[in-house]
């Protein structure tokens, strides 16, 4: 089934609607972590974090595994507690607060089996009140978009891997949210169709800009999508390391990767990343 | 090979030797019984034949009573589960009491049942639904905490309430365990029943549990056996008819 890699990346806007604009400024929402600490229990994953993600800046995270990328994700959507210091989201900290504000992305694609790939794609939209019919149109209209098309009524076991991921991704922007955390969310997918996605997302991105953390193992794909990219120690999760991206989310992606300033600060992001994995 | 060839092969293996050893007198001969005990497939058949009003009539009598039954615990079961699986504390109060009640032979309080409700047909109901209780509690409960708790930190962060999460996630993971609680619940419900009116019916109507009662202290075999068989159809049937349901209703598995 190669038809899931037709993507075109110049009409990639994305027209859904950010609900909660009605609050949220204009500009969109920011995100300002302060001193940031956070435990399992005895396991210290985060220890004095300081992020700030302006607003609509693409702000990427890399890291050893196990460091704790995913549980500061859960952290600044709302989904866990710190046990130290703050986090802000659009200038509100409360956990119903963040969690109001931000879509999460989780690493799995936890697609729902008993929903249709539709139905999965337009949950949030559900959860929001919208009725069954209203919430498919909404989420139908993106599926030719994201390379989906005539897998509307598919059940999630049926889609390859990417197919998935995409269908998870395209339930996060549709929740309409000002915030997106994304968890690797092209990991599963081949390295075609990946560099496609990530064109696609570029695109979206610069037509709808969203502020958006991104957390990855792929150090090209962080500075091609991000602003800046941030690169975290082993555990407990300290920044070691913030880059600026030379030309993020640029028109031709193949020319940007191997312009020679993008592979300076590719080759400075694998030293600090090596660094921290000590 | 069709699925239902070895079974029924299976069936009538056992039934030919059965018909064999039964008519030949050696199955009486090796247990040191009387011939009239040990009956034959072929005068169980025949005997199924002839009582065919009686024991169709107290079969609905019985079905009647599983069925009710069965519907009961069906519902007090699931609403327990659901409510067990709410309340932390109430699950940790009542879960060992849960077991515990497990533990009552139904043999030590069908009789203040009876003394209860009568000889009608509520402490039959009772009886069954208290045994189709368990399995459906147990297996449901199971199920809600088999709930991938990163699904609900999605429905979360995708501003799904408590309400939508039971529905669209925990509801839908449970599912199939409740089926599995049903299904043992169906087979154990048949045995109840029996059980309820054996301990107390007006024979003639009182249901195949009367009726075993009745030809068990007559040395009427041929008959109690034809009984066993239709109290088997109607295990079988009921069990099929849930795994149909189940098939319908759980299409994503
Ligand atoms: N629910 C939990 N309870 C206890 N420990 C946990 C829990 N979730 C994660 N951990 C531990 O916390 C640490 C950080 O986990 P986390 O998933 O945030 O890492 P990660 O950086 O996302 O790793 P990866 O790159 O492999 O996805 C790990 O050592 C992990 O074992
Ligand atoms: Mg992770």
């Amino acid at each position: 089934m190669r038809q899931d890699t037709s993507m075109n990346a110049e009409t990639g806007a994305l027209r859904v609607p950010q609900s909660g604009t009605a609050q949220a400024a204009p500009e969109g929402d920011g995100v300002a972590i302060r001193g940031l600490g956070h435990a399992y229990g005895e396991l210290q994953t985060i220890e004095r974090l300081e992020l700030e993600v302006e607003p609509h800046a693409v702000v990427g995270l890399v890291g050893p595994s196990g460091c704790g990328k995913s549980t500061l994700l859960e952290l600044i959507c709302g989904l866990r507690e710190p046990s130290a210091g703050t986090i802000g989201v659009g200038g509100a900290s409360s956990a119903p607060e963040r969690l109001a504000r931000c879509a999460y992305m989780p690493q799995r694609d936890l697609l729902l089996p008993w929903y249709s790939a539709l139905d999965n794609a337009g949950l949030a939209l559900r959860n929001q009140g919208r009725r069954k019919g209203a919430a498919r149109a909404e989420a139908a209209e993106l599926f030719g978009r994201f390379g989906l098309a005539g897998f509307e009524a598919t059940a999630p076991a049926e889609l390859s891997g990417g197919m998935r991921q995409r269908v998870a991704f395209l339930r996060t922007l549709l929740a309409g949210k000002p915030v997106l955390a994304l968890d690797e969310p092209f990991a599963a997918l081949d390295a075609i169709t990946r560099a496609e996605m990530q064109e696609w997302l570029a695109g979206a991105l610069r037509t709808d800009p969203r502020t958006v953390v991104l957390v990855t193992h792929d150090v090209e794909e962080a500075l091609y999508l991000c602003d800046r990219v941030a690169v975290l120690s082993a555990r407990p999760g300290r920044i070691i390391a913030e880059l600026r991206a030379p030309d993020p989310r640029a028109e031709d992606r193949d020319a940007a990767v191997t312009d020679p300033a993008f592979v300076a600060v590719r080759e400075e992001a694998m030293r600090a990343l090596r660094e921290g994995m000590r | 090979m069709k699925r239902w060839v070895l079974p029924v092969l299976l069936v009538a293996i056992t039934l030919g030797a059965w018909q064999i050893a039964a008519s030949t007198g050696a199955l009486a001969q090796l247990f040191n019984l009387e011939s009239f005990l040990v009956p034959s497939p072929a005068e169980v058949a025949s005997s199924l034949w002839d009582n065919r009003a009686l024991l169709a009539e107290n079969a609905w009598v019985t079905l009647r009573e599983v069925l009710a039954g069965f519907g009961c615990g069906l519902l007090a079961g699931v609403g327990s589960a659901v409510a067990l699986h709410l309340s932390e504390t109430l699950r940790r109060a009542t879960y060992p009491l849960l077991v515990a009640s497990q533990a009552i032979p139904i043999v030590a309080i069908a009789p203040i049942l009876i003394v209860l409700f009568g000889f009608g047909v509520w402490p039959k109901l009772v009886i069954v639904a208290l045994v189709c209780f368990f399995p459906i509690t147990v297996n449901t409960l199971d199920g809600l905490r088999a709930v991938d708790p990163d699904a609900i930190k999605l429905m979360r962060s995708l501003d799904g309430s408590r309400w939508q999460i039971f529905r669209r996630v925990e509801a839908p993971t449970a599912l199939p365990y409740t089926f599995s609680g049903a299904k043992v619940a169906v087979a154990v419900a048949v045995i109840g029943a029996v059980f309820a009116e054996w301990a107390g019916s007006s024979v003639g109507t009182g249901g195949l549990g009367a009726l075993i009662r009745v030809d068990n202290a007559l040395l009427q075999t041929s008959r109690l056996f034809a009984e066993v068989f239709v109290l088997a159809v109607i295990a079988i049937g009921l069990f099929g008819l849930l795994a149909l349901a189940e098939r319908r209703v759980v299409t994503w598995r």
